[in-house]
């Protein structure tokens, strides 16, 4: 059963991956990009790292996809007509039915379920918050101060960009 | 481990399906009788003008950004949390420089006014579309 | 570590069932409650006092013509009012209703809340979009990034509790508060909560999105029919969720005020019906406050709201949380 959903998430992720380069439209790869993140985060569930696909989600679907989005409807890149290709049930249902039939011809090659690698009895314990907390803040308080310092960076940049003053008589639009 | 996680995949499938059948019902139930002047977006019973892809401010982008940076540093603020007070007081430390790192970059943009919408106190151009 | 068994499935389908039938009532007491502080009568024709109320109002909606504009995007145009339906509804797995009723007990539960509760930012943001009207695309802009604004002290007021607990489980938070509930340990961060949960669920003072000077309906401006009715439906859902949440986060949960010292030693039996009525009455009223205060105070202004998140209730809670660290690192430790 493992070895099924892992092959599913697998060509899930691919499939995903794939529909969000090939698509034309914006606004379906921002979505095939959320249905990507959130089979990796299916995948790193299966690899025991709860915390990891929980923040998964929280972080890369919840936010980052969110801010892409966001600039997607800002942005407006090319004429408007185009932004709405034919977005249709029967496509989305085809490209699942897809995956599906891909992952069960997979999984019924013979060999394939040896390949994947044992899961290690010890990911039970440290796929937990508990023991992030322990080594994030220890072994890794470097990279950790450092991630601080990135954010910043990145808030002050953001700001950089977005942001030019205004002339001093106030007419300039 | 897995197990721990079948109710959210079972109440995963049931929400769905029961969103599904809320809105089959409604295709099934309704009528559907559309004309032109029916399908067009509502403008307070005016002809629409232009499109509705318009640029928008730039502000919503800044917010977005801004949210990305301390939804990571609540990310962070949770395995601490659980743990600090079972470590020494250098990790305490260390998450306090943390945010005020963070805390720094918060004023930073509060100063520069980017996260104030008020249209008479906006000092940049490009807020004020 | 608790097994997932057949009981879990069961309370978690009451709690399922709970909800939709809430939500329901929750339009019916909106609207009585609405009557009552306008000092009219509102809904009473259909069924006894009106009960019946919300089932008609869903055969009316149910009954309407569903209309999707050109030139939108059909798809996402209908998949849009499915997601706030089925984030509202995924919350129920990890909130426990009684000692030891809940329906899982996964590692990072508080953390499944806060994912579950972001992902319901596309609902609006994907409806906005694809309705192709400039109403419903600034509605859903702006609703969008008021949710993401409120979402951090939410999240920071989380983590302020956390840290007197030291586990990410919602049942272990709730089952902490067995003499102290939170609210009296930490007064400003349930007030914080308790204000975001509002401007999360756009409930007014909140309810920018559907500001109707300015906006008309905000983002389901174009949505009708029971895709209407599903946004409808997930509003009341959010209120119930977020008045279940701040129970559970602030409110001692299940437990009476200060049990542990006074309450004896009961069967189980008595203890399980003991804690649901707990919980439900407190969920009853805070359900009840987000009536009352939206029958009650003005709407904010934009930029008002931008304001209160981030420059007043973001550091605000940043301080709360970095105060509390200390003073239980270096004073009670």
């Amino acid at each position: 059963m493992d070895t099924f959903i892992f092959i599913f998430l697998a060509v899930l992720t691919i499939g995903s991956g794939l529909g969000m380069v090939l698509n034309r439209n914006t606004v379906n790869s921002a979505l095939f990009l959320v249905l990507n993140m959130v089979s990796i985060a299916g995948i790193y569930l299966l690899l025991q790292a709860q915390f990891l696909a929980l923040i998964q989600i929280l972080v890369y679907a919840g936010a980052i996809m969110v801010l892409f989005l966001f600039v997607i409807m800002l942005l407006n890149l090319d004429d408007e007509r185009s932004l709405f290709s034919k977005v249709r049930a029967k496509y989305i249902s085809a490209f699942f039915l897809g995956v599906v039939t891909l992952s069960l011809i997979l999984y019924s090659l013979e060999g394939v379920a040896d390949l994947l690698p044992e899961i290690s009895p010890e990911m039970e314990t440290a796929g937990t918050v508990e023991a992030l907390g322990d080594v994030l803040y220890t072994d890794y308080l470097f990279a950790f101060e450092m991630t601080a310092i990135l954010l910043t960076a990145a808030v002050v940049g953001a700001l950089m960009i977005a942001q030019y003053k205004k002339s001093n008589n106030g007419a300039s639009e | 481990m897995f197990e721990q996680y079948l109710p959210i995949f079972v109440l995963l499938g049931v929400a769905f399906v029961l969103a599904l059948a809320f809105m089959a019902l409604s295709r099934f139930l309704g009528p559907y009788r559309p004309n032109t002047v029916k399908l067009k977006p509502y403008e307070s019973g005016m002809d629409p003008v232009g499109q509705a892809k318009d640029r928008y401010s730039i502000a919503f982008y800044l917010v977005a950004m801004e949210f990305i940076v301390f939804d990571l540093e609540v990310v962070f603020l949770y395995p601490w949390a659980v743990r600090f007070l079972d470590m020494g007081t250098g990790t305490f430390v260390a998450m306090t420089v943390f945010i005020v790192i963070l805390f720094i970059g918060l004023i930073y943009t509060l100063k520069k006014g980017t996260l104030d919408w008020d249209m008479k106190n906006f000092k940049y151009e490009a807020l004020k579309k | 570590m608790a097994e997932v068994t057949l009981s879990s499935f069961i309370v978690l389908g009451v709690a399922l069932f709970m909800l939709l039938n809430s939500a329901a009532i929750a339009v019916y007491a909106e609207r009585r409650v609405a009557a009552f502080i306008q000092n009219r009568m509102g809904p009473n024709r259909v069924g006894p006092a009106g009960l019946l109320q919300p089932i008609a109002d869903v055969l009316k909606l149910l009954l309407k013509e569903d209309v999707t504009p050109t030139e939108g995007n059909k798809f996402i145009h209908a998949v849009a009012p499915m997601i706030p339906v089925i984030t509202a509804l995924m919350t129920v797995a990890v909130i426990p209703f009684g000692e030891g009723l809940y329906a899982t007990n996964i590692n990072a539960s508080v953390l499944y809340l806060l994912a579950v509760a972001s992902l319901g930012v596309y609902g609006v943001t994907l409806a906005g979009w694809a309705s192709n009207s400039k109403y419903s695309l600034l509605g859903g802009l702006r609703a969008a990034a008021q949710m993401i604004s409120y979402e951090l002290p939410l999240g920071m007021a989380v983590a302020s509790v956390v840290i007197f607990v030291g586990s990410l489980r919602v049942v272990d938070i709730a089952a902490y508060q067995e003499t102290w509930w939170f609210f009296f340990l930490n007064p400003l961060g349930a007030i914080i909560f308790i204000i975001a949960a509002f401007a999360e669920s756009n409930r007014t003072p909140f309810d920018l999105v559907e500001a109707e000077q300015e906006l008309v309906g905000g983002f389901h401006t174009e949505y009708s029919s029971m895709k209407f009715g599903m946004f409808f439906l997930a509003e009341y859902m959010h209120v119930v969720i977020n008045s279940m949440l701040m129970t559970t986060f602030f409110f001692g949960a299940y437990h009476l005020p200060f049990a542990g010292y006074w309450l004896p030693e009961l069967s189980p039996l008595v203890k399980g019906i003991l804690d649901v009525s707990v919980f439900t009455i407190k969920t009853g009223f805070f359900m009840f406050l987000f009536i009352w205060v939206r029958w009650t105070i003005p709407r904010f202004k934009y930029n008002q709201v931008m304001k209160l998140g981030w420059s007043r209730l973001l550091p605000l809670s940043i301080a709360n949380f970095i105060v509390i660290a200390a003073i239980l690192f270096f004073i009670v430790n």
